[in-house]
């Protein structure tokens, strides 16, 4: 479907490989941070910033890019690691995460960190950022596309509901938003602290062009990107069923990784069955 | 006596919009469904596609603006005062304040002088939200030919701003010609005196001029100042009325905590100048419906209060 090769994927799985191992070894070093949410992000993270998003690292305000808002701001590592893999700013940055006198702050800010388009951090302002870029991008006749990821427990925001139904009454349909489907939240299940189901129906209901994917085969999640590009005189959510902490055995669906960083021992073993993976699809091309 | 000429600073708002609208091409207007109160419906039916009806949604709205400004537009996003800043704090706070995004808030019906609606739309913290947000300028015009010059130099200078004008009808203090100069963060000395200062912002700025008349038929000579920006507050001119008369009152729309009053209060205490100080505002308390008049009289607010504290202050 996406006219890629068993090899080009293979390639993508390497990437978000890489930026899963970034985001282990920033947040060991960080001795803080989110781990759960930023390992379930990064295969949307890659099949956006290395396939299908228009950008240059080079000219990070070129007005005709396409943008990115990272709304569930605290996965901000597994944003971090593709911009610098992309080219934004020097791979060096990443170690340097939430210390003192650095760029990289916990959460995500756009006056200073390249490629950083929203302030985010505080849940349920990206997707509204993105009806303002939105509708600039119609008003100015220029043909970018904006994008958004949220957290499925950040839905619980009232304000997300005021940005869907306006998204919907202004037909933004150069807005593609992703719900990073991973079902946990701090304080648990999302069915259990706040009930989110049927997400496809909620969004559907408010206007929205829906599409339900697995968030980690990254083949599909650029094929829901096409199809979400194409549709027309509608927004399209595109519904990513996730892992929490995928990649890492002892990380995935353990809510316990919500916001608590690995120790040295736990790092070690991330890192070595990440670095398995690794090799495997090494071995793949 | 001349009768005063009312002039509404919201429709001096709604013009301000238009003529900017015409220079900026960039400029857009967001409202919350209050466009007919806030005059920006001037603007909407100029520029119907640089408009934006946001519906009953101000967190949306707001946040909205951000993401406009980050594309290079200059929007102006109105409510009222009390939906403006107070329902919207957090996403103010990250998405303009720390974005530092070139978004302009101008907000209608602040203060009590709202009247009957009472409490839920009579916004006296306004002034102190916004004034302790970094990178957030705060002004408060006091007519409408200011509030057009206002406008303009929002428009103009770069960055995050929150204005606030009353719901009322204003008097007239200005010519044009007196506006043409002023800049955000510097005071205007409308009439001056020697022997007390009142530091105003807004809808004090003309019940201060008044008390100037009665205080001056008693022999006491009084300064007024139209402190219009609260934030970066003009320390030269607090400092100078410290020194050049005897006391200092301030007046304001607005409770006597955070705001105008309190910043003055600041630079005295920072700067240990000895002078007689009292702040005119709300006294920490939430008001009440009723017909304007009534509600400043009630709660203190009139040129009859600020003449009586005068002759107070001064006589101790």
């Amino acid at each position: 479907m996406t006219g890629y090769e068993a090899k080009d994927i293979t390639k993508l799985n390497l990437i978000a490989v890489r930026i899963r191992k970034h985001i282990i070894e920033m947040l060991y070093k960080a001795k803080s941070g989110h781990p759960g949410g930023s390992l379930s992000a990064v295969d949307a993270l890659v099949a956006l910033y290395f396939v299908k998003m228009k950008l240059n690292p080079k000219k990070p305000n070129d007005p005709n890019r396409d943008r990115f808002i990272l709304s569930k701001g605290h996965a901000a590592p597994a944003l971090y690691a593709v911009l610098a893999e992309r080219g934004y700013f020097p791979v060096d940055e990443l170690k340097k995460l939430r210390m003192i006198d650095c760029m990289l702050q916990g959460h995500p800010v756009c006056t200073y960190i390249p490629g950083v388009e929203a302030s985010t951090g505080s849940l349920g302002h990206g997707l509204s950022f993105a009806n303002g870029v939105a509708l600039a991008g119609k008003l100015d006749k220029k043909n970018y596309n904006v994008y958004a990821m949220l957290g499925d427990g950040e839905t619980g925001e009232g304000q997300v509901w005021e940005a869907a139904a306006v998204a919907a009454h202004y037909k933004l349909d150069n807005l593609t938003a992703m719900i990073d489907r991973n079902f946990l939240q701090i304080d648990g299940n999302t069915e259990d602290v706040l009930k989110l189901e049927s997400v496809k129906d909620r969004w559907s209901s408010f206007g929205w062009n829906t599409i339900e994917i697995d968030g980690h085969d990254i083949e599909k999640i650029i094929d829901a990107l096409n199809e979400a590009k194409a549709h027309e005189r509608q927004p399209t959510m595109i519904i990513l069923n996730t892992t929490k902490g995928k990649g890492v055995s002892f990380m995935e669906n353990n809510v316990d990784f919500h916001g608590v960083p690995p120790n040295e021992i736990e790092r070690n073993i991330a890192i070595e069955e990440l670095t398995h993976a690794e090799k495997r699809l090494e071995a793949l091309l | 006596m001349s009768k005063k000429v009312m002039v509404n600073p919201r429709n001096a708002y709604g013009e301000a919009l238009i003529e900017l609208g015409k220079k900026h091409n960039n400029l857009v207007v967001l409202d919350a469904d209050l466009s007919k109160s806030t005059k920006t419906i001037m603007f909407a039916k100029k520029y119907p596609e640089r408009f934006f009806e946001m519906g009953i949604a101000e967190a949306n709205m707001i946040t909205t603006a951000a993401g406009l400004a980050s594309c290079g537009k200059l929007p102006f996003v109105s409510t009222f005062a009390v939906f403006a800043t107070g329902r919207v704090y957090d996403q103010i706070r990250m998405d303009i304040a720390y974005s530092n995004a070139n978004v302009k808030i101008f907000a209608t019906h602040g203060g009590i002088s709202v009247g009957k609606d009472g409490v839920s739309h009579q916004m006296i913290e306004d002034i102190a939200l916004m004034r302790v947000l970094p990178n957030m300028t705060v002004i408060a015009p006091s007519d409408a030919i200011q509030t057009g010059k206002i406008v303009h130099l929002m428009a103009e200078n770069h960055g995050p701003m929150y204005a606030r004008v009353g719901r009322a009808d204003a008097p007239l203090i200005y010519e044009k010609k007196d506006v043409e100069e002023i800049e955000i963060g510097k005071g205007m000395i409308v009439e001056d005196g020697q022997d007390i200062s009142f530091i105003s912002c807004g809808t004090m700025v003309e019940p201060a001029l008044e008390a100037k008349k009665t205080l001056a038929k008693q022999g006491i000579n009084a300064r007024v100042i139209d402190m219009h920006t609260i934030k970066p507050i003009d320390e030269d001119l607090i400092l100078r009325c410290a020194k050049e008369t005897n006391a200092i009152i301030t007046a304001e729309e607005h409770s006597i905590i955070g705001g105008l009053g309190a910043s003055v209060a600041e630079i005295i205490a920072e700067k240990n100048l000895s002078t007689k100080f009292l702040r005119m505002g709300i006294r920490d308390t939430f008001c009440e419906s009723g017909a304007p008049c009534d509600l400043l009289e009630k709660y203190k607010l009139n040129e009859n209060h600020m003449v009586k504290n005068a002759k107070n202050i001064l006589k101790n």
